[in-house]
């Protein structure tokens, strides 16, 4: 067995253990997640070694249910009386909650097992063998590219380089165990620039992936960081008005994320979403198709199976604009009238809920640069700030940043400005999707164009 | 000792640190040459309790303990942590933090001795050692107001979260400090739906106290408040768009002192020079009617401590006197740099963490105004009310907060109410355009948590009713409402 296969069957084996007492201590349902992970973390900065962290930790979770009643503990004391307390408070508390008709594991028949699950390809031996060293060097490589590109660099935030891997496994005692394992690399480089009156400009690139080789070289992110930075220089308010405004496609992730919370199946049971009963109905435009696959290989938010155990599968949420499913757990599949979607994830502390996995606003065929040369008066908007969210409602209204766009090219940069719109109008007037995805994160969009906005500014 | 929740390295815990096993292991932490060295023990228990539907549905508790040791060296720091308190475990955290100083060094003997510690959150009972029945009733008391207000009130959530953090500090610089730090919150949530129109409301408060919280404020209160928000917000209508006088209402406005200021007066970001703040000590940098505190001392406020996570006692800082700006918020390691005493402000999320410069209890304080005339000074202008949080961008001082209850201020009156905005500002301009202050102080009800660097810490804010001129209203209506 590999490394990775002996963890994962300590972990498995752990899970067993607490779901037999729990049961023995009178649970009816009891349900362990067993979390193990070690990192090490390193920054730099001004080309000096700033921080070197380096642990692992291990954390028990465990949901029960008393009939219909259900409660969960967690505990990082994994000491004989750690594991005693975490089953006994469980269970009273257990008894203090008042029955849900609706709570409970999936049917037996629904569960997977090992022979159903996919390789998704989430581990690499090399991630795990990285050294404080060679850390150090890939922090140090991406921060002095970024001094290097230009002179106006005079400072920095730092360089950082993380190397992690985690393992999990969830044992239920209606009979699904299952265990998971990932690794994860990452480097982050954010320079600083002086700009008039006093005011520093910031910008950061990053690179992330679940096996080393597929990590960016240091030096082009580092590169990259600067020209970020730098392209603030000068930035500027604008006039209040209504604009078209393109998203890049960080700032168009963001708008995707906003999207994702409102179309899970905890926030629609709650009425807490501006999607309520919109299945069916048109809630962007027919340029956007968006997929929830948690079956990509090395994917940042890749499962095999799903929190409660239900093999993963890819979902179509939006299709032409068109509203096709929300995404379910069994839970609230059961509020709502439906099947799940095998979207449930379990929180650490035992809370289980739908989530994304990997969601992707499907690319377009125009490239992102003749996007800008087809908006004659816009705004190009490469970062967002603030909360302003309603998902009951959907108003958005968000401070922004980014440049304002003449004639087809960028011009000075923007700062200090807000856009709103509420998001049912903004997905709906998308006119236009490019084709530059990138997969670093779990939640994924190309840049896209909204028709109108209102920006607020001077 | 009372109660269930007790830390396993309490003098008489069953895994007790004392001041030698504190000392050998800063004997070890220092071992490879190391400036400074120090140990942070950790425990925490937190339990929240969520009714939904009329019923409680789910009861969580979550148990979290381990010990972080952090070496530094110059300006670089080593960091490790363990979660077995076994003295194999901690001795190998220590080895791994003291690498960072590779060199090997004569240690000093280091003799640790307890610091005496204020008492700011007296809590006769912890909720955490409250049986759940209460809480439930509390939550029930809640939900059934919200019911009753109003029939259009179609969701109730009501929520406790409660929770206790007791650490230990020993330092090489001879230190040992113990706290125990309860903590309680409260809100509640409700959906209104006005013929297919739905909002939301919500309110909620606590902070380092008991249940003897409700004494002051009820859950029905809190019910209450979170209804009409909710009713007033079925009528809302879009907000301007533009730069307009704004004037903040008391107590949870306080969230823009937090953000227009606080953040960039963190000495860290000011030591490295990337703060829009940096070498600005002695100048104007806001409008002199402004005279801007952090102070840990408020009696069981949210952001109030005894000892910082570096093990030091913190005070009540003045940041800004008058407009001009009088220091930064230190950290151990900041004020080295500074040449200064550290003032309390290091803090970090738990002992998996390194401690940074963070706020505490970040407060303006009074002016002299009646509030109502600040109203009746505005033209046409938004009155903020209720804030959903906040973000600045340190590096030059913009930031944004996003209103979850504002108004509409036309002729010197509150008027209609507004849909969800945000404001965008820049933090000294901001802070310059501060044009009339209240005398009606609140300090915000506890509800905030501060992020930073991916740590989340409790605090505090508060202030009285501002008006700043010109700031920017992110609404729809371009040209008039």
């Amino acid at each position: 067995m590999s490394r990775a296969e002996t963890d994962a069957s300590e972990l498995v084996d752990l899970g067993r253990s607490v779901v037999e007492r729990a049961r023995a201590a009178g649970a009816d349902v009891a349900e362990a997640s067993v979390h193990s992970g070690s990192h090490l973390s390193v920054k730099v900065r001004l080309r000096e070694p700033e921080l070197v962290e380096e642990a692992g930790s291990r954390a028990l979770g465990l949901r029960v249910m008393l009939g219909q009643r259900v409660a969960s503990t967690y505990t990082s004391d994994l000491s004989p009386a750690g594991q005693k307390l975490l089953i006994e408070d469980a269970l009273e508390l257990a008894k203090l909650s008042e029955p849900d008709e609706f709570a409970g594991p999936p049917e037996a028949s629904a569960l997977s097992g090992q022979g159903d699950w996919a390789d998704l390809d989430t581990f690499d031996d090399a991630v795990s063998g990285i050294l404080a060293e060679e850390a150090l060097e890939r922090a140090l490589v991406g921060e002095r590219a970024a001094f290097d590109s230009d002179p106006r660099i005079t400072n920095s935030e730092g360089a950082s380089f993380t190397r992690a891997r985690g393992g999990s496994a969830l044992v239920t005692s209606g009979g699904f165990s299952g265990s998971d394992v990932g690794t994860y690399a990452s480097v982050v480089v954010t320079p600083v620039a002086d700009d008039e009156g006093g005011k520093k400009r910031r910008g950061y690139h990053w690179s992330a992936s679940r096996h080393y080789a597929d990590l960016e070289p240091s030096a082009a992110v580092g590169q990259e960081a600067a020209r970020r930075t730098l392209a603030q220089l000068g930035a500027k308010k604008l006039p209040t008005q209504e604009l078209p405004v393109i998203f890049d496609k960080d700032a168009a992730r963001s708008i995707l994320g906003l999207f994702a919370g409102c179309v899970l199946g905890g926030s629609i049971w709650r009425k807490s979403s501006y999607l309520l009963g919109r299945v069916g109905s048109q809630v962007a435009s027919n340029l956007v198709t968006i997929v929830d696959d948690p079956l990509v290989p090395r994917g940042p938010g890749s499962r095999a199976f799903d929190g409660e155990g239900l093999l993963s599968r890819r979902n179509l949420v939006v299709q032409n604009g068109e509203l096709q499913t929300y995404l379910l757990d069994t839970y609230s599949g059961r509020k709502l009238g439906l099947e799940s979607t095998a979207s449930a994830s379990r929180s650490p502390s035992g809370g289980i809920s739908a989530s994304t996995s990997n969601l992707t606003l499907q690319p377009g065929t125009v490239s992102r640069d003749a996007l800008i040369a087809d908006t004659a008066h816009g705004l190009y908007v490469t970062g967002m700030m603030g909360f302003g969210f309603n998902a009951v409602t959907g108003d958005f209204s968000r401070g922004a940043s980014g440049f304002l766009i003449e004639n087809g090219e960028l011009a000075h940069p923007v700062s200090e400005v807000t856009i709103s719109l509420n998001l049912d109008e903004l997905l709906k007037r998308i006119d236009a999707v490019a084709d530059d995805i990138d997969h670093r994160t779990s939640i994924a969009s190309p840049t896209f164009r909204v028709s109108s906005m209102t920006l607020a500014g001077t | 000792m009372t109660g269930r929740y007790h830390a396993p390295f309490a003098e008489r815990g069953s895994h007790a640190i004392d001041a030698d096993i504190a000392n050998r292991l800063l004997r070890v932490a220092m071992e490879q040459g190391g400036d400074y060295a120090d140990l942070f023990f950790e425990y925490s228990v937190s339990g929240s309790y969520a009714y939904d539907e009329q019923i409680l549905k789910s009861a969580r508790r979550a148990v979290s303990m381990g010990l972080g040791v952090r070496v530094m060296k110059g300006d670089a720091t080593g960091y490790a942590y363990c979660e077995e308190l076994s003295l194999e475990a901690m001795q190998r955290a220590a080895r791994t933090a003291a690498q960072i100083a590779a060199g090997g060094a004569e240690v000093t003997p280091i003799q640790v001795e307890a610091r005496a510690i204020p008492d700011r959150y007296p809590v006769a009972i912890e909720s955490i050692d409250v049986e759940g029945a209460a809480k439930k009733a509390l939550l029930e008391r809640a939900d059934r107001a919200a019911r009753a207000a109003d029939p259009r009130v179609i969701r109730v959530d009501a929520s406790l979260a409660e929770g206790v953090r007791e650490i230990l500090v020993a330092n090489s610089l001879g230190h040992m400090a113990r706290d125990r730090q309860p903590m309680m919150r409260f809100g509640v949530r409700v959906i209104a739906d006005d013929d297919g129109n739905r909002q939301s409301g919500s309110s909620g408060g606590g902070g380092r106290v008991g249940l003897d919280y409700f004494e002051n404020k009820s859950p029905e209160w809190h019910a209450e408040q979170a209804v009409q928000q909710a009713l007033v917000m079925l009528d809302a209508r879009e907000a301007p768009a533009g730069e307009m006088d704004v004037v903040l209402g008391p107590g949870d406005s306080g969230i823009l002192l937090h953000e227009a200021v606080g953040h960039g007066l963190e000495a860290d970001f000011n030591r490295k020079k990337t703060s829009n703040y940096s070498d600005c000590v002695g100048e104007e940098v806001a409008s002199a009617l402004c005279t801007v505190v952090d102070d840990a001392s408020l009696t069981g406020s949210r952001g109030s401590i005894n000892i910082d996570d570096e093990g030091q006692l913190p005070t009540r800082s003045v940041l800004i006197e008058h407009g001009v700006l009088r220091g930064y918020m230190q950290d151990r390691h900041s004020a080295e740099y500074f040449g200064t005493t550290p003032d309390g402000h290091g803090r970090r999320e738990s002992f998996r963490s390194h401690p940074m410069p963070r706020m505490t209890n970040t407060m303006l304080l009074a002016g002299e105004d009646d509030p109502d005339d600040i109203i009746r000074s505005v033209q046409r202008g938004v009155y903020a009310k209720k804030f959903g949080g906040g973000q600045v961008d340190i590096a030059n001082g913009d930031f944004v907060f996003s209103l979850t209850e504002g108004y509409l201020i036309e002729d010197g009156k509150l008027t209609a109410p507004l849909k969800g905005v945000n404001l965008i500002g820049n933090g000294p301009d901001s802070m310059r355009k501060v044009q009339m202050l209240g005398h009606d102080f609140e300090v915000s009800d506890g509800i905030w948590t501060c992020g930073k660097d991916g740590q989340s810490v409790p605090v505090g804010v508060g202030c009285p009713t501002i008006k700043i001129s010109a700031m920017t209203v992110g609404g729809t209506q371009v040209g008039g409402a």
